[in-house]
């Protein structure tokens, strides 16, 4: 330590501070990343040229980026708030799947004008994942049941009810094992009508950015997104309710004694992180899929939300900057596929070390001290 | 009676691996480390173990393999958690990535590009012994070893004295981070050969689809079981009993005929009556007390 004390102030401040922690993670996640791959004996920097390539080279890249990362920003942002309130939601896959059929049925069976259908499908999928989410956060203020255990075993009631509604009669497309596609009047992919038109369709050919932009379904979800990671902000940062839940988060037996319903909020927490997580589900299918297949298995899309929220450092803010990151990480991986014939899934290898580094608080700061007291052992020797 | 022996071989095939990398996760958690991390080691050990048998023709050396390239991913989290303070859920699900990443990672490059292995010939599988393979035999050995360590040997006593205070245990002479480094290694070898257990035992591949989410459900079956290796092979056995049960209701004609319950609603049963059990017999958590503390 005295020797640290000479040096810079300034820069002990740097490398102490949360941000280059976080710089330090991504770089040293990205070089073991490139390390896996040198060994597997393809060439690292042709990997990086291919992803940066397949990422940023054409319109519609970009597009399939945003496609890709609005429902991240919702389900890194539906894990992110209940941990400010202490609760790990493993279940964001459940309340994405529930949100999603939800959103499918109604999308389905209802016909109303789209400025009615829209904003009513959204609300009720997502209040119904709340209520899916709310009753983990029940079952642990009433039992003392862990969230995580609750949580799996509510995503596999989810994953296997959905797949019964998928053969409804009513709502199965025939012969396949999806259901009918939603209504028109409830999509929300954007100028999807007018892509197709006469005009539309002179006024893209005219324009050969946007006609490449706007050839993948980009739909109001991302815009959706962005808007609930500021409400979150601010619901977090700046109301008493937001308080109360950090409050029960740190410490729920000194919130109790201040007066706070720990109970209460506990549940309160996970309906509103299953609404966020739901909303994310009714968004891809009105946006993207527009009808649900059978599930095999999970989709993962819980998991990319624990990363997403766990790269973001649980922070709304940081959660778009990450769902950003790891959209695009996972959109040009796929391209390493397709040009290098390159495992696709260093991609996941390099997730898992971002956060296996995010996991060690301080890393930067550590590895300093490490150089530091090897450089001092040198010079001892010498 | 055949009807009740297919019940119990089909509860003894699902719950096997159940068991196996519970007692893994149930091991690591006894030192006070959480372990988040069985799904990623299970899915590792489950890959490795099918790769030696398809290389190298092995099945002792692939059931090793298994259970070394557990403890060594479980490495990253001891390192992690144990050495640097790290916080160990997150650590954990670090593994979750990396371990099934790796295990597709390595497929793909020793597999010509596919997401899926080739068929293990049968003479390279876990062996069958008296109509079940080996590892349900094993499955219940460790299950007893470890409740032997725990009630009646000094290490054990150790084990648990370090989950509950580490500072008492050092106080008394004790390393708890020697202790906390052996219970994650050896419980991340018990998650890989619960992998294995299922790769080349109960069917004959690896392919993406094996693990999910088993891993998940043997660390409830930790919980479930109250942090007691008696308690969590129950807990296994209820679960694999219960999917058992989904199997046979389905495939029988005459139940179907009276009840005709649809295929995917029968399947979410096991999971709905696990959650009303855990409401049955909530209570105070019997986890050990340090569980997630950095110690010093």
């Amino acid at each position: 330590m005295s020797n640290t004390d000479k040096r810079s102030p300034l820069l002990i401040k740097f490398f102490s501070s949360n941000i280059a922690s976080l710089i330090f993670s991504l770089f040293l996640g990205l070089f073991f990343g490139a390390l896996s791959l040198k060994l597997a004996g393809i060439s690292p920097a042709e990997a990086a040229i291919a992803m940066i390539k397949g990422a940023f080279s054409r319109p519609h890249y970009l597009a399939y980026i945003l496609i890709r990362s609005t429902p991240l920003i919702l389900t890194g942002l539906s894990v992110a708030f209940a941990f400010k309130t202490g609760l790990f939601n493993i279940g964001s896959e459940g309340q994405f799947i529930v949100g999603a059929t939800t959103a499918a049925l109604l999308g389905i069976s209802l016909h109303f004008p789209f400025w009615i259908q829209i904003p009513f499908i959204l609300t009720v999928s997502s209040t119904v994942a709340g209520i899916y989410g709310g009753i983990a956060g029940f079952l642990k203020a009433k039992y003392q049941i862990h969230e995580v255990i609750s949580t799996i075993m509510l995503n596999w009631i989810a994953l296997y009810f959905t797949n019964y509604l998928i053969f409804i009669p009513s709502f199965r497309r025939p012969n396949t094992e999806t259901t009918e596609f939603i209504n028109p009047t409830s999509s929300i992919e954007l100028f999807s009508k007018w892509k197709e038109s006469p005009e539309g369709m002179n006024w893209l050919s005219a324009h050969p950015f946007w006609e490449s932009f706007l050839r993948p379904p980009v739909n109001g979800g991302i815009f959706l997104a962005i808007f609930a990671a500021i409400i979150i902000y601010f619901v977090i940062r700046k109301t008493t309710f937001g308080f109360k839940l950090i409050a029960v988060g740190k410490n729920p037996d000194a919130a109790t004694y201040a007066g706070i319903n720990a109970k209460i909020k506990l549940i309160q927490s996970m309906a509103i992180s299953g609404g966020l997580a739901g909303l994310a589900g009714a968004c891809h299918v009105l946006g993207v899929s527009k009808n649900i297949a059978l599930l095999a298995s999970f989709e993962g899309y819980g998991l990319d939300g624990i990363a997403v929220s766990l790269i973001g450092a649980n922070h709304p803010l940081g959660v778009i900057l990450s769902a950003f990151f790891l959209g695009t990480l996972k959109y040009s991986g796929q391209k390493l596929q397709s040009t290098l014939q390159a495992p696709s899934e260093i991609i996941n290898i390099m997730i898992g070390l971002v956060i296996l580094f995010i996991s060690v608080p301080k890393i930067a700061h550590a590895i300093f001290q490490m150089i530091l007291s090897f450089k001092n052992s040198l010079e001892k020797k010498i | 009676m055949s009807d009740l022996i297919f019940l119990i071989n089909t509860a003894l095939m699902y719950a096997t691996p159940l068991i196996l990398v519970a007692l893994g996760g149930l091991l690591t958690e006894k030192s006070g480390i959480i372990n988040i991390a069985l799904e990623g080691l299970m899915t590792f050990g489950a890959f490795i173990a099918t790769l030696i048998a398809l290389k190298l023709n092995r099945i002792d050396l692939a059931i090793l393999g298994s259970m070394l390239s557990g403890a060594i991913l479980s490495l990253l989290h001891a390192f992690a958690s144990i050495h640097l303070k790290g916080n160990q859920v997150v650590s954990g699900m670090a593994i979750n990535f990396l371990g099934p990443g790796l295990s597709l990672f390595l497929c793909r490059i020793f597999f010509e590009g596919s997401s899926m292995t080739p068929s293990v010939p049968s003479e390279f599988k876990i062996p069958n012994i008296l109509g079940q393979n080996l590892t349900v035999y094993l499955a219940f050995f460790i299950t007893f070893l470890l409740w032997f360590i725990f009630e009646k040997t000094v290490v054990g006593l150790r084990i648990r004295s370090i989950g509950e205070n580490p500072e008492a245990a050092r106080s008394l002479g004790i390393n708890p981070i020697k202790y906390q480094y052996a219970c994650t290694l050896v419980g991340g070898a018990l998650a890989g050969l619960g992998g294995a257990s299922l790769s080349i035992a109960i069917v004959s591949n690896f392919r993406p689809t094996l693990v999910s989410g088993q891993g998940f459900i043997a660390l409830a079956a930790v919980i479930f079981g109250k942090w007691r290796p008696i308690g969590t092979l129950f807990a296994c056995l209820f679960f694999g009993l219960s999917q058992g049960f989904v199997i046979f209701v389905g495939g029988n004609e005459f139940l179907q005929q009276y009840f005709s319950i649809p295929a995917p609603l029968l399947a979410l049963l096991p999971y709905v009556l696990t959650l009303f059990i855990l409401i049955k017999f909530s209570g105070k958590s019997a986890a050990p007390l340090a569980l997630g503390k950095s110690v010093n």
